[in-house]
């Protein structure tokens, strides 16, 4: 395994971290909108929090698959084939929600409620069926020689994916709703905050039954020992400190805090991967690795100095666009409606 | 049914339809852009009015673009695994390219663009959309490096069954991705242009009570778009030109079908200007010619021989295998290079003749209904011009998907499975219909609204958004 090899192992990883702290808590507010909001000028105020940013924040998930694909093909290639149902849902879900913004914001009345489930829906679909993929992805898959997948519905669907998916997408809920908090004045933000108090007494019994899964029916915990040890231990820690956070008003503490534990389930998936990239389940002859999936030295050297020369602008200007956008949105009263 | 063929059907039906909504997005961007310039430049309000007015048109193409767009990207891995493999040395470079430098700036500034007005110096806000505007046309880049690769492979190596990259500067020189990118993006910003002047001329027609003031605006927007037009219609013309000229020395075969030539011409070719090609029997089978002219269109001189089909064929077996055939589905670009070649003729002419009609002294064409008529129609002509031009790039590569290395049988992911395969076509059909539907209704409303009352933001008075801090 090359340095470089290693070094697009672990941007990979980035891409899908940063992907799920920026575009989860969009996921969250999303779902929050059919869920917390009570009236339709609170779901406006709601989606007001997340309509700049919002595609820019999707944008990570696309480099991410752009990045696979430019430096892991045959990982992109068996993934994706693999995956195709699941993946299709992804997609309807992230079609959904990204029409949603615009449609609901030129829609009149009885039509915007459309829209403004679509929103909910597909919010929720996005982190659901993603997280059913990746759990799935590190119990093992019936892969063969060539890379690809001769899986069954129980492969795809059983209950170690299953509560992965809804851990997934709780976590993304308690992001959003952290979010929300910190975004909003009034009303929602108070009701976001007690609801996201009282969720992560759910989440807390997701969590034991996700690690309890997470050893026995992976081989994580016999590949790297102190490696999945640990960022279980930083999961359970960071959702502790959120909950503190959120019950003591540290808003922006409690929304760091919640994307940081996106972020560790991340790291924690692609530990426990290393050095594979994706795990057969009939024979560990055919696991895919990250010396033998990724491109050429020539293609990653390429992308490696376009990734450094870009990457910089990029925080640069998705920084700059948060810190205009950071002021609170309060709660629209509409009196120059003409 | 096969998986082959709804893979193939898959694509063609989610490429069309995203590419619907990609140069509608470019080339509307781009307009607005200007608009908004105008008024940073003048001060004049209705250059502000006309900004917003149409900027909601654009934004609805730009939502539908996205989400259109991320089944593509997808769908190399869940449709095309095995070319994934072949080609993900290559092509995954210039993709991860487009979402690194592109989508990420057009979809930060677009945030800033819809958010900020009114908020921020009218010369900034100006700049979010120039930089949307930017980062639509650079992500046309990207995607027509991995697309000209696909056309004319250049700096690569092929080892252990793969294709490898070996010159990525090789890449960006591609003469195919000049002729490509220039035509696409010429012909994109003229259906700004087309799309923006057919709306305007639809409102001077239906809405019979408009206020002087939005009539001023609508013909304003009217000159604008069909200078635009005109202007990049002959460009792009130039270059399809160009492209043609390309087409002849690199693929041959693709140049003998738009022209449904199966035996090669004498010196003088005749040109077809209908037929109907026999493909079974490879021979034309009924032709209206006009002597001269395809040597004249090919060579631009009086004499010049067009290689025909069959010859290309005995050649392309003796250099690839003899095993399959290498005609590509003649009729189909035959008549998809003439609609194209229509579409372009006819906007430029309309064009001209709206420039001439409406100029400030004479004003003529606001009289003349059946020509305001004409302009209208013409909003649709771009969406078909290009979809058939396409139709001309990709079938006329048939059967290879990248030129002379891998063809489209090799392609496919070989463990999909038909029922997934015709779930996913179905699905998306739907989806597409439905949003397709929405969309048209969303235009209709936005467009019966005054564009002389600027919507004001909601909450302007009573609670500034811009308050109090969060971070
Ligand atoms: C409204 C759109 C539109 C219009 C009016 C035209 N084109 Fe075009 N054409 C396209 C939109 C387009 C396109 C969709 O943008 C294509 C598909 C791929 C590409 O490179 O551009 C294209 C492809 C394309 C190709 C195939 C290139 C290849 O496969 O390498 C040729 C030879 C031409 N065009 C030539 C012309 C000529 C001679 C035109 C004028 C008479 C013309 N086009 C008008
Ligand atoms: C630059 C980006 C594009 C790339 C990389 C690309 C690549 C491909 C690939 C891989 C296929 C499948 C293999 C095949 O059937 O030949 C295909 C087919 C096709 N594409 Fe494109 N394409 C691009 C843009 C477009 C656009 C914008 C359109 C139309 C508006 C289009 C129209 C089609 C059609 C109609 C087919 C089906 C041809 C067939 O079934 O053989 N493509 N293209
Ligand atoms: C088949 C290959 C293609 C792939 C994989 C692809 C991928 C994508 C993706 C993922 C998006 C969404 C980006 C976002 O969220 O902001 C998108 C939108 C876009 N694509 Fe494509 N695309 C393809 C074909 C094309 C072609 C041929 C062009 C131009 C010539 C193009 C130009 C654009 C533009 C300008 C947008 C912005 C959305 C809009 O303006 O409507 N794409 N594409």
């Amino acid at each position: 395994m090359s340095a470089l090899q290693l070094l697009w192992f672990f941007l990979i990883g980035v891409l899908f971290a940063g992907f799920f702290f920026l575009d989860g808590f969009d996921y969250g507010v999303g779902m929050a909108t059919i869920t917390v909001a009570h009236s339709e000028a609170e779901r406006d105020q709601m989606v007001q929090t997340i309509g700049p940013v919002w595609d820019g924040n999707e944008v990570w998930l696309i480099t991410a698959g752009g990045a696979m694909f430019a430096s892991f093909p045959f990982w992109y290639a068996s993934l994706f084939s693999g995956y195709y149902l699941i993946l299709m849902l992804v997609l309807v879900g992230l079609i959904i929600r990204g029409v949603s913004f615009e449609f609901r914001a030129k829609s009149p009345m009885p039509h915007k409620k459309i829209w403004d489930w679509t929103l909910g829906i597909g919010s929720a679909m996005v982190p659901f069926f993603l997280g059913v993929m990746f759990i799935s992805m590190i119990k093992g898959m019936p892969i063969d020689v060539n890379g690809n997948f001769h899986a069954t519905f129980f492969d795809y669907i059983n209950w170690f994916s299953v509560v992965g998916g809804i851990a997934l997408t709780l976590l993304t809920y308690l992001h959003g709703l952290n979010y929300l908090s910190l975004k909003t004045a009034g009303e929602v933000e108070e009701r976001s905050n007690n609801y996201a108090q009282f969720l992560y007494w759910v989440l807390y019994l997701g969590l034991i039954v996700f690690a309890l899964m997470l050893i026995f029916m992976t081989d994580f915990i016999h590949v790297h020992p102190v490696g999945t040890l640990t960022m279980l231990v930083v999961i359970v820690i960071l959702s502790i400190v959120a909950h503190a956070a959120t019950m003591k008003q540290k808003e922006l503490t409690a929304f760091i805090a919640s994307g940081l534990t996106l972020v560790s389930l991340v790291a924690l998936i692609f530990i426990g991967l290393f050095p594979r990239v994706l795990i057969s389940s009939i024979s560990s002859r055919y696991d895919l690795l990250i010396q033998n999936a990724s491109s050429t030295h020539y293609t990653l050297t390429v992308m490696t100095i376009a990734t450094c020369c870009l990457l910089p602008f990029v925080l640069a200007y998705t920084i700059w666009a948060y810190w205009i956008f950071r002021k609170r949105i309060a709660m629209p009263v509409i009196t120059e409606d003409k | 049914m096969t998986i082959l063929s709804l893979a193939r059907f898959q694509f063609a039906m989610t490429t069309v339809y995203h590419f619907f909504f990609v140069p509608f997005s470019i080339g509307t961007a781009f307009v607005v852009a200007l608009m908004e310039s105008m008024y940073v430049h003048t001060k004049d309000e209705s250059y502000k009015k006309m900004t917003k007015f149409w900027g909601n048109i654009f934004l609805l193409s730009f939502a539908v673009g996205v989400v259109t767009g991320i089944i593509q990207e997808f769908q190399f891995g869940m449709n095309w695994s095995d070319y994934s493999r072949f080609m993900g040395d290559i092509f995954g470079a210039p993709l991860a390219l487009e979402a690194l430098l592109s989508f990420f700036i057009e979809s930060t500034f677009i945030g800033l663009w819809v958010f900020t007005w009114d908020k921020v110096k009218p010369g900034l806000h100006a700049f979010f959309i120039w930089m949307t505007s930017f980062g639509s046309l650079t992500s046309a880049l990207w995607i027509l490096t991995a697309n000209s690769f696909m056309q004319h492979p250049v700096g690569y190596v092929e080892k252990n069954g793969r294709a490898t990259m070996v010159d990525f500067g090789a890449l960006l020189k591609n003469p195919q991705l000049w002729y490509e990118f220039g035509h696409v993006i010429l012909n994109a910003i003229m259906m700004g242009g087309v799309i923006f002047a057919g709306l305007a001329a639809f409102q001077l027609l239906k809405k019979k009570q408009a206020s002087d003031a939005a009539r001023h605006i609508y013909k304003k927007t009217l000159r604008l778009g069909l200078s635009i037009s005109l202007i990049f219609a002959i460009f792009g013309l130039v270059l399809g030109d160009l492209q043609m000229q390309y087409l002849i020395k690199e693929q041959p075969m693709k140049f003998a079908a738009t022209e449904a030539v199966y035996t090669t011409t004498g010196k003088h070719a005749p040109w077809t200007v209908v037929g109907i090609a026999n493909s079974k029997q490879h021979k034309e089978e009924y032709n209206l010619d006009v002597p001269y002219a395809l040597s004249i269109l090919s060579y631009h001189s009086t004499s010049g021989a067009v290689t025909g089909m069959n010859e290309l064929n005995a050649q392309y077996k003796h250099k690839y295998g003899k095993n399959i055939d290498y005609y590509p589905p003649v009729n189909t670009l035959f008549y998809s290079f003439r609609i194209m070649c229509g579409v372009a003729a006819w906007i430029i002419l309309i064009s001209l003749i709206g420039l001439i009609m409406s100029r400030e002294k004479s004003q003529s064409l606001y009289r003349h209904r059946w020509l305001m008529w004409l302009i209208a129609i013409t909003t649709f002509f771009p969406f078909l011009g290009n979809t058939a031009g396409w139709f001309v790039t990709e079938f006329g590569r048939v059967p290879w998907t990248v030129y002379g290395l891998f063809t489209i049988q090799q392609s496919v992911s070989p463990n999909v499975s038909v029922a997934s395969l015709l779930t996913s076509n179905i699905i998306y059909f739907c989806l597409f219909t439905t949003l397709a539907i929405a969309m048209i209704a969303l235009v209709v409303r936005e467009l019966k609204k005054d564009p002389t009352q600027t919507i004001e933001p909601k909450f302007k008075k009573v609670l500034d958004p811009f308050d109090k801090e969060a971070f």
